[in-house]
């Protein structure tokens, strides 16, 4: 495909979608498509041939749209109009009223505190977002190349490969300020810059490699993936036009199917309009792209690691005396970047370093270090209205992300903590909620911004056991290769149960601060080094909780189990018989119409009586 | 004894190169549901890679399991959020229910449990996901008669 038959292509893709009337984007995003909405999508579509409407109106599946928590989710463009938590029994609805009568259906807009909003736009959850690596959201079917040509695709690449020296791309990526989205915050030019040296050092030929094995939350780079395979794609061929590579990897997890499936997809799309191959716009630039299934481990998204498990052996980690740019896959020189740093790439190349640092906070016009610029991803998730994906300038304050794109927590419940970057990451307490969304200033607060997960967590949160989890969770996914990140996860999940069973003693909490240590300072990699983080911080900040599970032998949260027991407060208790049929241990007792008893020695504390109960008859001392 | 002949064309796909066990395996416990000791011993023969590191590799990644699933495999998504949203008491209800451990299989071989990093339904959590369908936000007291609607 050469620049013109790309211009055409554009042109008319343009002018199609101005013939309808409208266009119904239905969000076929992981979370939407768990709830159904590829159903949606077919019924849609006999709807319309069924009234015969199909000149006048197009269903597009697209990817995600963002607001998970209330899927699934239709836009209906150009209006921007969005409908929620839309059912197969609602289309007819969607169809006859809105678009055949121009009335919204009122009963399926978002609400805010019993208003209704229909224009996207105006949701605090969209209005607060700026898009960038998301900027094809809901404009766009991820399965079809001409769309994402239709939306100026692949023109930056052009522009770049025809019209630009590789270091002019290197430099104008270093002066934006990028730094690297998957938790490192190196700045990306210099990663680049650092490839080409060792290039010229050794002769070796460099690899890019594009790492897509998100574990834990696992929907950000998957959602770009699934939404907009091809920024992605054409990010890497600008990155390896930057760094002379012929040879692009992506490695994405087998967990993450569609992601998978759409990826794939878009490259074969791409060779088939000579997008990747050889003497790519008949210029001398060649390069193409292989993706890797990963099998599931968490270690393996570590750098070292993923090299091992691209060429088929465990992913373990490696020791790094020398930098993955100089020595990495196949020991070639190997430039990794995640998912967002390369769908990043395409729009930083199309309008300049000087708007993209414009973005964000500090001035990054000599040093990249010296700035958070640009967006981020956020997977807000947790005890919050509004759970899903969202994409915020950085410097962001964590308090605008939690209340006012995420509506705060829901009715009756109080923020206690955000809990940030996933299973290595760290907690804050509410008090800290005006950090800003930044690489460094988080760092400092022993929080580390991470992938950019966020989990809001209300009162009912035990730090012990959040602590407990997160380092359990660790010894599962530690490859044992080395002693400290081995062995201190083991000793410090001891430790961490005994406090949690009430048998904690004094010292202990020291004792676990000093493993931390040892596992920061000697460590093999990222992961060991990384693995206190969670205790550390939320020592840091909830240390009275673990003293008082200590001393006072009490779990306030209400739950660790070995500290509490649950109770029927007789005056609240109808003697309705519910928990009593609920309970797996056959423990409750009581007549149909009188307050019922557990028997707490045979009580296993699981807690569905109280779930089950209607009348918060069921309490936790 | 496995089907030797799907084997072979699983191999063949990867044109017997070790760089690609990974990939073999995956397609083996796609088709098998497991990874058989002919299977690893034929993918050493074959591709020349030792049976330690294929044993390695095998236990090494979640993704495989060295003992036949069950018919319906029941994975509980234990990501942090889902933890945080009270995965740990669904995990629990699954076990009781089933009495089995997560990794195990049901005596029938109708049930497989197991727990899984994330599933990427985060604002729907807790998930469990059965033979790849999800499902959102489960308490431990749905976890009963979501298991009598399987059976």
């Amino acid at each position: 495909m050469n620049i013109e038959e790309l211009r055409k292509t554009r042109d008319e893709i343009g002018k199609r979608r101005e013939r309808y009337d409208a266009i119904l984007m239905v969000c076929t995003g992981t979370t939407c498509q768990a709830r159904g909405s590829l159903a949606l999508v077919d019924r849609l579509e006999n709807e319309l041939i069924k009234r015969d409407l199909t000149d006048r109106f197009l269903v597009v599946p697209t990817g995600c749209l963002g607001l998970c928590s209330e899927g699934p989710l239709i836009l209906v463009q150009p209006e921007g109009i969005l409908y929620t938590g839309v059912s197969e029994d609602d289309l007819a609805d969607i169809v006859k009223q809105h678009l055949l009568q121009n009335n919204f259906v009122d009963r399926l807009l978002y609400r805010l505190e019993g208003k209704a909003i229909a224009n996207m736009k105006e949701i605090p959850f969209y209005a607060g977002q700026q898009l960038l690596s998301l900027r094809h959201r809901s404009t766009l079917n991820p399965e079809k190349i001409d769309d994402y040509i239709g939306a100026n695709g692949y023109q930056t690449c052009y522009e770049v490969i025809t019209g630009m020296e590789p270091t002019e791309v290197v430099d104008t990526v270093v002066r934006s300020g990028l730094r690297g989205r998957g938790g490192g915050g190196y700045p990306t030019g210099l990663k680049w810059r650092a490839c080409r040296e060792a290039v010229e050092k050794t002769g070796n030929h460099p690899v890019v490699v594009c790492n897509a094995d998100e574990g834990d939350p696992g929907f950000m780079d998957q959602a770009i993936l699934a939404a907009d395979p091809h920024s992605v794609i054409e990010g890497m061929m600008i990155e390896a036009f930057a760094v002379g590579a012929k040879e692009g990897y992506v490695f994405v997890r087998k967990e993450h199917p569609l992601a998978l499936r759409r990826l794939s997809k878009a490259i074969e799309q791409a060779r088939r309009k000579k997008l990747l191959g050889v003497a790519i716009f008949g210029t001398d630039f060649s390069f193409d792209i292989n993706v890797h299934r990963g099998a599931g481990a968490y270690v393996s998204g570590e750098s070292s690691a993923l090299m091992q498990a691209l060429t088929g052996r465990p992913g373990e980690p490696e020791a790094k005396y020398v930098h993955t740019t100089e020595r990495g896959f196949r020991n070639m020189p190997t430039v990794l970047n995640n998912v967002e740093t390369i769908a990043l790439l395409p729009a930083i190349l199309e309008k300049g370093p000087v708007w993209f640092s414009s973005i964000g906070t500090g001035d990054v016009s000599k040093d990249p270090w010296n700035g958070n610029t640009g967006t981020k991803l956020v997977s807000l998730t947790g005890a919050v209205k509004n759970a899903g994906l969202l994409e915020v300038p950085m410097g962001t304050t964590l308090r605008e992300i939690v209340f006012d794109l995420g509506g705060g927590l829901p009715e009756g419940s109080e923020l206690k903590a955000v809990q940030l970057g996933g299973p290595t990451g760290g907690i804050l307490p509410e008090s800290q909620l005006d950090l800003p969304l930044e690489f460094d200033a988080l760092s400092e607060a022993d929080c580390p911004l991470g992938s950019g997960s966020m989990i809001a967590l209300d009162e009912t949160t035990c730090m012990v056991q959040l602590a407990k989890f997160m380092v359990g969770f660790l010894k599962e996914e530690s490859c044992g290769k080395c002693t400290p990140c081995r062995e201190g996860l083991v000793a410090m999940d001891v430790l961490l149960r005994k406090i949690a069973s009430g048998e904690g003693e004094k010292g202990d909490l020291d004792l676990i601060t000093e493993y931390g240590q040892t596992m920061t300072e000697a460590s093999l990699c990222d992961l060991g080094r990384s693995a206190a983080t969670p205790v550390v911080s939320t020592l840091r900040y909830f240390r009275d909780e673990f003293e008082i599970h200590i001393k006072d032998g009490k779990c306030s949260a209400g739950k660790c189990r070995d500290l509490i027991s649950y109770n029927i407060i007789a005056d609240n208790c109808t003697g309705c018989t519910v928990c009593v049929e609920a309970c797996p241990e056959n423990v409750i007792s009581g007549e149909p119409g009188k307050p019922h008893v557990i028997d707490q020695d045979g009580c296993t504390r699981c807690g569905i009586c109280r779930e089950v109960c209607r009348f918060d008859a069921v309490e936790v001392r | 004894m496995s089907d030797l002949s799907k084997l072979d064309k699983i191999i063949d796909r990867w044109n017997a190169d070790p760089e690609f066990v990974v990939e073999m395996f995956q397609d083996v416990q796609d088709q098998l549901g497991h990874i058989p000791r002919d299977a690893l011993e034929k993918v050493s023969d074959r591709t020349g890679a030792p049976r330690g590191s294929l044993f390695h590799i095998a236990t090494f990644y979640q993704a495989f399991s060295l003992q036949p699933r069950g018919e319906n495999e029941i994975q509980v998504c234990m990501g942090t959020t889902c933890y945080a949203l009270g995965a740990q008491r669904v995990l629990e209800a699954l076990e009781r229910e089933l009495g089995i451990a997560p990794g195990e299989t049901t005596p029938d071989g109708k049930f497989s449990l197991r727990k899984v990093r994330c599933l990427g339904c985060c604002a729907i959590g807790p998930v469990v996901a059965v033979n790849d369908e999800v499902v959102g936000t489960i308490r431990p007291s749905d976890v009963a008669d979501f298991l009598t609607g399987l059976s």
